[in-house]
């Protein structure tokens, strides 16, 4: 097939970073390719540069036969190239129509509503993306918000679609849906880049492969008799094995224990859970998982029912009196609520423990000691900066995350809630953290472990339990796990 | 009882112009606290700019350019320089305060302030139409700015819900990185909004100035900027909305007049706060319910 996109010898360097150290990629009308590679391989800045937010320092692009030079994101539009983001660039307030219309030319100066929404009918209906051009995005879950990033590609006769990362935010079903348009987009012709660092999709739905690491590109490769480890060990440049195998840890005590907990959007919810096991919650994004982390964390009050760690009720104490009788929190949202970007990693890292030693001696801070006790445990957890004294915001997701590891398991937790604590993170960091987590229950900690990343939650849990609408749609060892009626309990559909 | 509707439609007129202008900043994603300076210096512009030039139509177009120049120092100073909104809009409006009451003395030499005596624009009765009973006097005999606020407020109306710029300048109120991901510049069209918003208010200015009184006055909008301000935010940033919150707050201005003249035995400062008292009423009512416009006083 005919070539749509070439790009030749990409070169892009800030300061003394190589992000893009020579790169080609090339992309066939009918072809989805796989853009593979860890956090800070150079994938986000070659997009750029082929989508016209950065010029290159050296390299040329050329595509459907045109080079393609000096750009900016609108000639990039006009030539035939869409980027969908990882956040989508839409505005919540308004109607799919009237996001599908914003800046596109062919709407009209004055807006030809009524023509506009029959097309949006017709391409929705032939690509199966099921969407209503007078629905108001707010409206929508994440997954149909991009498929109306998908709509306006298409709408806008984009030839190639570049995806970042697509995957990120979608429960299963949606991913599966997400897979299918592009097989439909595919065979209609429209080229595809597929970024992205979760390999099972990669085997799924494109056609070759490019690795990219610390920014250069390995030959494209077909995906055709290629294996996850493979893929995986290209991207890391070192062997990535499977996720541990649990033992069997019985006769542990009961360490937390919830009786009808309820709360706003949660529950009731009845939970045990010993020593020396992980409890998985699934579930789609948005059916409480939030709101469960947060009570048991302490952030948000219960409204009625128990809550029980290591035999004491907890559920009326303070977050920092939960801390102190064993209990730790890894938040989903980094940047908000586990860590303060503009403080020290030093700082972070005794943030929920300053009142107590060696922090603390007799009601003053101990600078010293502080300092000392951060530099072992970045050591320890491998955390990677210039020093204790490097704010936490200008270090990388899988830094921010091992000082909040660090933080929450160097008190020896008896019960660890982690949400979501690999979102956005490489598979080097994924693998850091969930060893880490695996570590702390063979320690005899109890977790709860809440993640919408089935794959991980299939791998480290004792047993899994589906959220759904803020209770428990079914609970199931995992040796009896099936997935199609994990499926079943997430969609809210009781078996 | 029509008499005192059709007074608070020409007193609620340089409200409805100068909420039309804060909607367009608002919309585009700038609180428009400056409104009141704006208001101020076209209305300054429109006497200088009548009783320089001897037509009136060159005073008009004179305050929507001296509004624009406010707004313009307000667009350079937050959408480019991404200054706070808030304390820039206020300093504007002290500014052109300060500006406007300089600019008069010098204009009289050392003498103390200079009187400039203009007749107020006249009335205007819609030939035909001005003859039908009660709509004829409440609607259709009014003067000529009062007409093009209406027509302000339809056109105001079409531009935002119906055509590409208007959905370019509420996406960049929302979300402007959406807006520069479309192929447009954001920057851009926030800088014209501002501008346009300060036009806009000047006529306000305008009908204050040249329509009402006849003179320019040291700070004559007196908080009319402000009261415009809090007309849109009722209003849901919607120009018939804020239109019927400026008629509201003419109406209790039009009533405090004809209390005055009916010589009730109330302070008539006291009276004169009932706009505003009516405007917090109504805020406080509101709370956060309606919602600003997302990336509103973010900086690009």
């Amino acid at each position: 097939m005919a070539a749509l996109l070439e790009m030749r010898a990409i070169a892009k360097y800030y300061g003394p970073v190589r992000a893009n150290d020579g790169i080609d990629l090339d992309v066939r009308a009918g072809e989805i390719v796989g853009l593979l590679g860890e956090n800070g391989s150079g994938k986000s800045t070659l997009m750029k540069v082929l989508f016209g937010i950065v010029p290159p320092d050296s390299g040329g692009i050329v595509f459907r036969g045109r080079e393609l030079s000096g750009h900016r994101p609108r000639e990039a539009m006009g030539a035939g190239i869409a980027m969908i983001h990882q956040h989508f660039m839409l505005i919540d307030a308004m109607t799919v129509l009237e996001n599908v219309m914003l800046g596109w030319a062919e709407a009209g100066k004055v807006l030809r509503r009524g023509l506009i929404a029959q097309r949006v009918h017709e391409v929705s209906r032939r690509l199966g993306l099921d969407l209503d051009p007078h629905a108001r995005v707010a409206d929508l879950p994440l997954g149909r918000r991009q498929r109306i990033e998908i709509l306006k590609a298409v709408l806008r006769n984009a030839e190639l679609l570049i995806l970042d990362e697509p995957t990120s935010n979608l429960a299963p079903g949606e991913v599966h849906d997400l897979l299918t348009i592009l097989s439909r987009l595919r065979s209609e012709g429209r080229g595809i880049v597929f970024i992205t660092h979760k390999l099972p999709e990669v085997l799924d739905v494109c056609d070759s492969v490019v690795v990219l690491r610390a920014g250069k590109a390995s030959p494209k490769a077909s995906v055709v008799g290629v294996s996850k480890s493979q893929l995986a060990e290209m991207m890391v440049g070192r062997d990535v094995a499977a996720p541990h195998i649990l033992k069997k840890i019985d006769n542990q005590p009961l360490r937390l224990e919830a009786r009808a907990l309820t709360g706003a959007g949660l529950g009731p919810l009845d939970l045990e859970l010993r020593g020396g096991e992980i409890l998985g919650i699934a579930g789609v994004d948005g059916n409480g998982q939030f709101e469960l982390a947060e009570t048991l964390s302490g952030l948000r009050p219960a409204v009625s029912g128990s809550l029980r760690l290591d035999g004491r009720d907890i559920v009326r104490m303070s977050s920092a009196r939960r801390t102190r009788v064993g209990l730790a929190y890894m938040p989903a949202d980094r940047s908000a609520t586990a860590l303060v970007k503009s403080m020290s990693i030093a700082e972070n890292l005794m943030l929920r423990d300053s009142r107590r030693r060696p922090y603390c001696r007799n009601g003053l801070l101990d600078q010293g000691a502080t300092v000392e006790k951060a530099n072992s445990l970045m050591a320890q957890f491998d955390i990677r900066a210039r020093s204790a004294d490097t704010k936490a915001g200008s270090l990388s997701g899988g830094n921010q995350q091992k000082i909040v590891i660090a933080r929450e398991l160097d008190r020896a937790p008896a019960v660890l809630v982690a949400h979501q604590p690999t979102w956005g993170l490489d598979p080097g960091a994924t693998r850091f953290v969930l060893e880490r987590i695996v570590a702390l229950r063979d320690g005899g900690a109890a977790i709860v472990y809440i993640s919408s990343e089935l794959e991980e939650i299939l791998a480290i849990s004792d047993r899994i339990a589906v959220l759904s609408a803020g209770r428990f749609a079914g609970l199931v060892k995992r040796e009896a796990v099936e997935k199609a009626q994990l499926g079943l309990w997430m969609s809210g559909r009781t078996a | 009882m029509i008499d005192f509707l059709a007074a608070a439609i020409r007193i609620a007129t340089p409200l409805i112009f100068a909420a039309l202008g804060g909607i367009l900043s608002e919309r585009a994603g700038v609180f428009a606290v400056g409104l009141e300076g704006m208001m101020l210096l076209g209305a300054w512009a429109a006497v200088i700019g009548t009783w320089g030039t001897g037509s009136e139509m060159a005073g008009i177009a004179a305050a929507a350019a001296g509004g624009a120049i406010a707004a313009l120092a307000i667009a350079i100073v937050t959408v480019r320089y991404r200054a706070d909104n808030m304390v820039t809009g206020l300093t504007v409006n002290i500014l052109a305060l300060g500006l406007t009451t300089y600019l008069m003395r010098i204009l009289s030499g050392s003498n103390g302030p200079v009187s400039v005596h203009l007749d107020p624009l006249p009335m205007m009765p819609v030939p035909g139409l001005s003859q039908i009973p009660v709509v004829g006097t409440l609607l259709f005999s009014h003067p000529p700015l009062t007409y093009l606020a209406v027509i302000g407020c339809v056109l105001l109306a079409f531009v935002l819900t119906r055509t590409q710029a208007g959905l370019l300048l509420c996406a960049t109120g929302e979300n402007p990185e959406a807006v520069f991901a479309a192929g447009a510049d954001p920057m851009r069209i926030r800088m014209l909004a501002v501008i346009a918003c300060g036009g806009v208010a000047g006529l306000g200015g305008a009908v204050i100035s040249l329509q009402q009184v006849g003179t320019f006055t040291d700070g004559m909008t007196g908080g009319r900027g402000y009261l415009a301000l809090a007309s849109l935010i009722v209003g849901r940033w919607n120009p018939w909305g804020a239109a019927a919150a400026c008629l509201v707050f003419g109406a209790a201005e039009a009533f405090e007049l004809r209390l005055q003249s009916y010589g009730i035995p109330v302070s008539s400062y006291i009276v004169q706060m009932a706009p505003y008292l009516i405007a917090l009423g109504v805020l406080a009512l509101l709370g956060r319910t309606g919602k600003l416009p997302a990336a509103i006083g973010k900086p690009l």
